[in-house]
């Protein structure tokens, strides 16, 4: 099955844009209104967790590349292990989405821009003390400076597109 | 119970909170839990120009956008009504190295003497304020992901390319906190 959408030019780097996928299932498909509502809820409770457990603090962030806590690192790594046992019992029982379809995991291929880009934004997350999750409950905790830098990633975002075919991947 | 719900999470807690996403999203309509995508969203709804990489059916993906807002109300809410009062914990080491910059006040999540739209203004404000999002945003996207979308869905899912994304992304990091930043905030 192939799709009609008009694809990169060359092969596919970002694999979170499910919609260009080859695999076209319901992931593919726009959600009707009321099924939005599923996906805000998570949402809000996804910010709840990012405010409570401090991850969207700027001293919690540096407190981690200065090896001075191992709050950030207990995060991550907790929640990873989380996530693949998730996926392990998924898999091993053939857990359906509520729709009954099978559940789908991209596979990604290797490109040099996870390394480049990789350490690109990690210099970022060190500078702004956010990735892009945290820099949206920021703004949501109230800092209202933090719209600049979220515009600014948008545009960091839109070089990225702009120079995309010069880039090395 | 309402000073209960204003402490901070634990990392046990939290930790396996956010990992659970990854199978709440995919249970609920075959989504990967990822961030920055929504900024790919955002251009290609707004500002595509002629960049075929931004030339898709963003409506498509539109969920994520929604995810995104959600984010933001739950924030929000917590800001609203269940705030920590108490000043960050944080390790005595980094505060007196962050006294020495200047940066004295820490009774919120951010330093708000760096990040305020007086500062804005500042080569100190550009650096933290706008040029620290432009890599947030070009460097995501060249990677394929955030800590969201590589570090925990990827890692969840043990894919190689998103440990080397993971890694990348550390190293990073700990490059710039350590041996730039110091050097910025001295400014």
């Amino acid at each position: 099955m192939h799709t009609q959408l008009v694809k990169p030019k060359h092969t596919n780097t970002d694999f979170e844009v499910r919609s260009l996928d080859e695999l076209q299932t319901e992931h593919t498909q726009k959600e009707s209104l009321l099924s939005y509502g599923k996906f805000l809820i998570m949402g809000i409770l996804f910010g709840i967790i990012l405010v409570k457990s401090e991850v969207i603090s700027w001293y919690r962030i540096q407190e981690m590349f200065r090896l001075q806590s191992f709050h950030m690192f207990g995060v991550i790594g907790s929640a990873v292990v989380t996530g693949i046992l998730s996926i392990l019992i998924i898999k091993k029982f053939n857990i359906k989405t509520i729709k009954g379809e099978n559940i789908e995991l991209p596979t990604k291929q290797f490109n040099k821009g996870q390394i480049y880009g990789g350490l690109i934004f990690g210099f970022g997350w060190a500078i702004t003390g956010a990735c892009p999750g945290p820099l949206f409950a920021q703004i949501g905790s109230g800092f209202s400076v933090l719209i600049i830098t979220l515009l600014s990633a948008v545009a960091g975002t839109w070089f990225y597109g702009l120079l995309r075919e010069k880039l090395p991947h | 119970m309402i000073e209960f719900l204003k402490q901070p999470w634990a990392w046990y807690v939290a930790g396996p909170l956010i990992g659970l996403m990854v199978p709440a999203l995919l249970i609920l309509g075959n989504k990967t839990l990822g961030i920055s995508s929504s900024l790919r969203h955002v251009c290609a709804a707004c500002i595509p120009a002629k960049i075929p990489f931004f030339h898709y059916d963003w409506k498509k993906e539109a969920w994520n956008l929604v995810f995104v807002a959600g984010i933001i109300l739950g924030a929000f809410l917590v800001a609203a009504f269940f705030n920590n009062p108490n000043p960050v914990n944080i390790n005595p080491k980094l505060v007196s190295e962050l006294n020495g910059y200047g940066i004295t006040d820490q009774h919120s999540l951010l330093p708000e003497q760096l990040f305020n739209w007086q500062q804005l203004l500042t080569i100190k404000g550009l650096f933290f304020l706008v040029f620290g999002g432009l890599l947030v945003g070009f460097g995501t996207r060249y990677a394929g992901g955030c800590t969201s979308g590589h570090a925990i869905m990827g890692l969840s899912n043990l894919q190689l390319p998103s440990l080397i994304a993971t890694i990348s992304f550390m190293v990073g990091g700990f490059i710039m906190a350590n041996l730039i930043l110091p050097y910025i905030l001295k400014l």
